[in-house]
């Protein structure tokens, strides 16, 4: 007697047999028994390889710029970049959830880093949704997207000197998307004010931002986005010199800012071109941004029993221009120019065995100098996911001037990236 | 006086504006061209459908443009093509958007690849293979009898979202199946007439046609799905179509048409372009007007 027999008999038996019935049919259909395997739902997984090779000859320094969170330059020689794993995936029907691990290799130890970590919202409707957990702050065009996402080996200057490379805190967001045919968003973070510019501070609620994005279509061909992002932070301690820089550079300037506050403001302005709208064969892509960052703060310079401290007003700009275009499908040329100027300002020096002269010379703070870089990249991708670029930077930091290579392999494993604009 | 004539006609006017609101229109985000049309056909006035790209376009290569969240914000409804040729873009405008009336799951959600079955299903999935879409071919909407299929699931879905002209979209579904069936029986003759011939293919995208029309994929120029042809492949390519009989090189209006001149101008096989989706040609302006014009531009070179 075969199964669909048997199935025809348990089906017409009764309604409390379905359940058998079902269990039994599936067990022939399969042909082998039902196994929990507990991973039909697994999130979507993707790994990004990064390694590089790296050549120059002065260390990085951006006189005048106290530097935090991860900004530097890779290690000389052979290197790997950061190893980045992300699982994300629909939690239920009201959550999503995101993770992105960083492995780093750096003075031959491997760093763990947790990037980003957050849950977001699906359902709330009326254009409304809140993120909560560790992320990439929207402020800026590209302080949200993943280096390997960019354009270029090493991110803008303004994002080095002034966020550390990414402004990146614990916290909420809330977001908004106006019901208008333009593309309006809206948001507002608040955070621990804990990541770079920010300190420590004992609340851990001390940062905010807020950001508003315009964008829309000027044609078939061409798309557009402009926002507007300020942050601010209060912070009770935050340490100078290089926090977490994978340079190598082991000097670090040892100034330390106290109760201070930080205000950053920013505009970003991205267009993109490709003929008909399809980017696949070709397409140009602009991008601008600006930074102001005030600092006010109280900076102390401690060197054994010496010690020097002022009262600290700086003012830093910076902007960065870039083009990259597609000429042909799989081969893109970059061109970016980077420019940043800080403007330092002491009052009610007290020297303690450090006089003020000796304190600039430490830090480096007396620099008031603009730093300028021109960046040239190629790149050429087999498929959306592997990528192998070549980019050579021309830094003048006012002190000195130097010329970096970098060759860089970024390969995608796993599931589809995302075409962000 | 003069205020309150003002203040009546403001009046009037707002009352208007509330009633033509009321009289609820179906805003839909449709993904590519083909299901934008199909969607109007259905509903008609019932719906204001917007169109994400062009037949000028390739589907899978869009990025998530701000004018596209603006758009998927206020829709009602997503037609979408689905089986992962949109995941690029489409999730990620989903999750900006912040409408929760669209969410994968939900009555606002409507994949058209996910309602038939599609071919070229992966038995082992491997990236050395090119971008395979694990969901199988997910270019489905030139076989106008899967078309039918889709049409009939997504009026039931139109109905489910506006219950009130449920009528309507079951009339829209009926005409629009006997169009198919009459434009089906009318080119009968054409379609026998090319059945069993093979041609070579840029990409992929022409399964669902061939599978119609009972035509051959003799080779694709793509050397794997989603990777451009080296010149060594194409040299290949020149040797595996020598002295065979081929009865055209197909490609998209969006697709490079480089190598297929190269290999025409080589082997003296005609290179056909097809209108792929609505609005690829002049002449295919709709689903019916896109079938019976790709089978005369594939009579023309039999």
């Amino acid at each position: 007697m075969s199964f669909s027999r048997i199935n025809y008999y348990l089906r017409t038996l009764s309604p409390y047999m379905l359940f058998l019935n079902s269990a039994l049919f599936s067990y022939s259909a399969l042909g082998q028994p039902g196994i929990i395997t507990g991973n039909e739902f697994n999130p979507a997984i993707s790994v990004i390889l990064d390694g590089r090779y790296t050549g120059y000859n002065d260390a990085f320094e951006l006189p005048g710029f106290q530097l935090g969170g991860e900004a530097g330059i890779a290690e000389k020689g052979f290197g790997l970049g950061h190893s980045e794993v992300t699982l994300s995936a629909n939690v239920d029907d009201l959550f999503y959830g995101y993770t992105a691990l960083a492995v780093i290799e750096e003075e031959g130890a491997t760093v763990l880093e947790l990037e980003e970590s957050y849950l977001e919202t699906l359902m709330l409707g009326s254009g409304v949704t809140v993120k909560f957990g560790k992320f990439f702050s929207h402020i800026g065009y590209l302080n949200a997207i993943h280096d390997h996402a960019h354009d270029f080996t090493d991110v803008p200057l303004v994002y080095s000197s002034m966020v550390g490379n990414h402004l990146t805190d614990t916290g909420l967001q809330v977001r908004w998307v106006a019901p208008v045919d333009l593309y309006w968003e809206s948001g507002i973070e608040i955070t621990r004010g804990a990541g770079f510019p920010g300190g420590e501070n004992e609340d851990n609620n001390n940062g905010l931002a807020v950001f508003s994005k315009l964008g829309g279509d000027l044609s078939i061909s061409t798309s557009w986005l402009a926002g507007v992002s300020a942050y601010r932070s209060e912070f009770e301690e935050r340490d100078g010199g290089h926090a977490h820089g994978h340079d190598g550079d082991e000097e670090t300037h040892g100034a330390e800012y106290t109760n201070g506050e930080v205000d950053l403001y920013s505009i970003d302005f991205v267009f993109k071109w490709a003929p008909n709208g399809n980017a696949k064969q070709s397409y140009f892509k602009g991008q601008f941004e600006y930074f102001v960052r005030e600092d006010n703060a109280t900076v102390t310079l401690e060197e054994g029993a010496d010690a020097f401290s002022s009262t600290y007003n700086g003012d830093l700009v910076g902007f960065y221009l870039q083009g990259t275009y597609q000429f042909t499908p799989g081969w893109r040329l970059g061109v970016r120019y980077d420019n940043i100027e800080p403007d330092n300002n002491f009052s009610n020096n007290n020297e303690a065995g450090i006089d003020f002269d000796e304190f600039l010379e430490d830090t480096e703070l007396g620099a008031d100098e603009a730093i300028t870089r021109v960046s040239t990249m190629i790149d050429f991708s087999r498929s959306e996911f592997s990528r192998l670029r070549l980019q050579v930077n021309r830094v003048d930091n006012g002190e000195t001037k130097d010329t970096q290579v970098m060759l860089q392999y970024l390969m995608s494993l796993g599931s589809h990236g995302a075409h962000k604009f | 006086m003069k205020y309150q004539n003002l203040f009546l006609s403001t009046l009037v006017a707002g009352l208007w504006l509330y009633g033509s609101a009321a009289q609820a229109v179906i805003k839909v985000f449709a993904c590519e061209p083909e299901w934008a049309s199909l969607t109007e056909e259905l509903a008609g006035e019932h719906a204001d459908v917007f169109q994400a790209t062009t037949a000028f376009q390739d589907p899978h290569h869009i990025d998530a443009r701000p004018s596209l969240i603006a758009k998927m914000r206020r829709a009602d409804l997503v037609v979408c093509n689905g089986a992962d040729l949109e995941v690029g873009w489409l999730p990620l405008l989903i999750r900006s958007a912040g409408n929760n009336k669209i969410q994968p799951g939900t009555d606002g959600y409507f994949e058209a690849a996910m309602q038939v079955d599609r071919l070229d299903v992966p038995t082992s999935l491997d990236r050395s293979d090119g971008d395979v879409h694990a969901a199988g071919n997910p270019h489905v909407h030139l076989d106008p009898r899967r078309v039918l299929v889709i049409a009939s699931k997504l009026a039931s879905r139109l109905a489910l979202i506006d219950p009130a002209n449920k009528k309507h979209y079951e009339n829209n579904r009926n005409q629009f199946e006997s169009k198919i069936n009459a434009m089906l029986s009318a080119l009968r003759n054409a379609t026998e007439a090319i059945a069993g011939k093979s041609y070579v293919v840029y990409h992929n995208d022409w399964s669902y046609l061939f599978d119609w029309l009972q035509l051959k994929s003799h080779t694709t120029i793509e050397s794997k799905p989603g990777i451009p042809p080296s010149s060594r492949d194409l040299k290949r390519l020149l040797a595996a179509v020598k002295g065979q009989s081929i009865s055209g090189i197909i490609l998209a209006e969006y697709q490079s048409d480089r190598a297929a001149k190269w290999l025409s101008k080589k082997s003296g096989i005609p290179v056909i372009k097809l209108p792929y989706t609505v609005g690829g040609d002049d002449k295919s302006i709709d689903l019916v007007s896109l079938y019976r014009n790709s089978l005369e531009r594939l009579s023309e070179n039999k």
